[in-house]
């Protein structure tokens, strides 16, 4: 190369402006797509892991649990409240006129067998467990569950009644496997 | 006056620049940042250790958030990252051998510095700033490889641990010190990982002072003459900010090829075996990056003495601007250092190699030659070329060395009127 090409090499019309800008566009597409690409796979390391996603089932023996009676297992981390109704409970569930609910839903619409009501106990305001699993517990006005934290009554039927609470207490998923065991999950 | 030059700027960057002066930073240390233009791809490393410092600690920090630091479980965790987490497999492997890459990275990076008189005027404490940010790499690097608690883990921290009981009478309480209690266990363990994750930040401060110190003279260059004109030097932004991303592009294909095709390649098999306190493995190394240090360290018979010598080789780093007190930067002028300097790093590679091999017969010799001339090098022949080292014709300026090597023909004095 002569210094006279060099020179002329450099006189700014013989830039190729088009070729410029397809040369940027192509690398800083390609750059960004690579870098996305790579985050993306490394803040998914961060969502539950295979170990963390095995636990996510938990299978419960009903047959100990007597009528009135209420158990509390864990299911991914949380309490699952199980409660044998009495048929009193089941008919004053069943007698609330859906009209009157501030999430409504129908008794036979959160259970598969009336007997058995399985909610996730974590009360649908700021994640407090309400009360009501245990024999000298307050029930709130409803007979359901009260959450202490900030005074939402839940119903027989697992069902926002009162206070700040927004949602009816959620139905996990479950089955019957048999009559008297269920998994949950 | 000044009020409506403010008011003429307008734009929430120009609001933001006025009271925080970010933009005007970053156009003044990344844009306009004059910078010599004879610089070749030696100068790209610094750039690749930053990157690599941050793939670092983003990954670092997320397998944090997995991994436990206690001897029980530690393996386990591990072991659970690489099956269990999502892409778990892929963090680790970056990180481990993301340690490596830096190692290499930043090895270069001083050749570099060691072949163009990068220590010497008016760069020694930038050098120094990067002899305090090897320590902090090495001191980081052991330290992580004791997390996963294999059998390499637990007999690397042990040798490495036990090397201040070397030291007279105070040496078993720093040793009993630094275990926490008897022997490398659980507290052992815990204060690692905290330092582990605490120096990477440190090295972050550092390097930023390493910026600062570069940026008050700016870079050196191959010829290691000084910039003298504005001809000499072209605007960082757009010709380095290429340069450094397309070295990027590169540095990251290598790096890809190693997590992906032989992710434990620089690893060792022993250390997917659990810690066991109570037996050794049969051949223990240290990671690659330390095998010419510990080659120097068996190559001594005195306990005290190999320790010692061992610390020195890092530590003469430091007074390199004082050693090599030769005028001229750049070996490229200087004929004779240039061909101890090649003699240095062939010998640093056989130190390397023979710091692999057991410690037995002709290994030991070669141990012994090899720590001879690592510190012959440093403490006698510097100062010896500095005294009496004559040097080739240095050309007149940047410009006119650039210009000269492009067209083959040496008139300066033309060259250099085209450039102006
Ligand atoms: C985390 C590790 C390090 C980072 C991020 C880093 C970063 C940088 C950067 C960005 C530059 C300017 C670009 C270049 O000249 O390559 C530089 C220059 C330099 N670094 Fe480092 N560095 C590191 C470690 C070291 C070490 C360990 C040493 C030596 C012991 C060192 C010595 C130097 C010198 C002497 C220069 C000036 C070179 C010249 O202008 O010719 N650095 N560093
Ligand atoms: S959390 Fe239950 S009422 Fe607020």
């Amino acid at each position: 190369m002569s210094e006279k090409d060099l020179k002329d090499k450099d006189l700014s019309d013989s830039v190729d402006e088009e070729k410029r800008d397809f040369l940027f566009i192509t690398t800083a597409g390609l750059a960004v797509a690579g870098g996305a690409v790579t985050a993306l796979s490394l803040i998914d390391t961060m969502n539950p892991a295979k170990d963390v996603l095995a636990l996510s089932t938990t299978e419960v023996d009903l047959a100990p649990i007597e009528e009135g009676q209420s158990l509390t297992v864990m299911w991914r981390g949380k309490p699952i409240f199980i409660r044998h109704r009495t048929s009193e409970e089941i008919r004053t569930a069943n007698n609330t006129s859906i009209n009157e609910l501030k999430h409504m839903a129908s008794d036979e619409s959160r259970v598969k067998n009336p007997k058995w009501l399985v909610v996730v106990g974590v009360c649908t305001h700021l994640g407090c467990v309400p009360l009501g699993q245990k024999v000298g517990d307050n029930k709130g006005e409803f007979g359901g569950w009260f959450c202490p934290c900030h005074g939402s009554h839940y119903d027989t039927s697992g069902r926002i009644r009162k206070g700040p609470a927004p949602l009816n207490l959620e139905v996990p998923p479950y089955d019957f496997v048999s009559d008297e065991i269920i998994k949950i999950g | 006056m000044k009020e409506k030059e403010t008011e003429n700027k307008k734009g929430i960057s120009n609001w933001i620049d006025e009271r925080l002066p970010v933009f005007t930073f970053i156009n003044h240390n990344l844009r306009d940042y004059p910078t010599p233009k004879n610089l070749n791809y030696f100068w790209n490393f610094g750039s690749l250790a930053g990157v690599t410092l941050v793939i670092m600690i983003v990954t670092g920090i997320l397998l944090a958030m997995q991994y436990t630091a206690n001897t029980e479980m530690a393996f386990d965790s591990v072991e659970r990252i690489m099956r269990d987490v999502n892409n778990g497999w892929l963090l680790r492997y970056i990180h481990m051998n993301g340690a490596s890459m830096f190692f290499i990275i930043v090895y270069i990076h001083m050749f570099r510095g060691l072949y163009y008189g990068s220590y010497k005027y008016p760069r020694e404490i930038l050098w120094m700033l990067g002899v305090v940010i090897l320590l902090l790499m090495m001191a980081t690097a052991f330290m992580g490889y004791v997390l996963p608690w294999g059998q390499m883990s637990f007999w690397g921290a042990t040798v490495i641990t036990n090397l201040f009981s070397a030291f007279p009478v105070i040496g078993d309480y720093i040793v009993t010190f630094l275990w926490g209690g008897f022997s490398v266990d659980n507290p052992t363990l815990t204060r690692f990982f905290v330092l582990h994750y605490l120096l990477p930040f440190a090295i972050v401060g550092v390097v930023a002072l390493h910026l600062v110190a570069l940026h008050q003279f700016g870079s050196n260059n191959p010829t290691g003459i000084d910039v003298k004109s504005e001809g000499d030097t072209i605007p960082f932004h757009p010709y380095y900010t290429v340069k450094d991303y397309l070295g990027l592009g590169v540095y990251l294909i290598v790096f890809a090829f190693l997590v992906f095709f032989a992710p434990n390649f620089l690893g060792h098999p022993d250390n997917y075996i659990p810690a066991n306190p109570l037996q050794t493995p049969a051949h223990i190394v240290p990671e690659w990056y330390f095998l010419p240090f510990y080659a120097i360290l068996r190559a001594v018979p005195d306990k005290l003495l190999g320790v010692l010598l061992m610390f020195a080789a890092v530590m003469v780093l430091f007074f390199l601007p004082w050693l090599d007190k030769h005028k001229i930067r750049s070996a490229n002028f200087r004929p004779f250092y240039k061909q101890f300097y090649w003699l240095f790093f062939i010998n640093c590679i056989v130190l390397g190699w023979v710091g692999a091999m057991p410690a037995e017969g002709v290994y030991v010799l070669i141990s012994r030659v090899a720590t001879l001339y690592y510190f012959g090098f440093f403490l006698i022949i510097m100062p010896f070329l500095s005294k009496f080292e004559k040097t080739t014709d240095l050309p007149s300026s940047i410009s006119a060395a650039v210009i000269s090597e492009k067209f083959d023909n040496n008139e300066p004095s033309s060259a250099e009127s085209y450039v102006k």
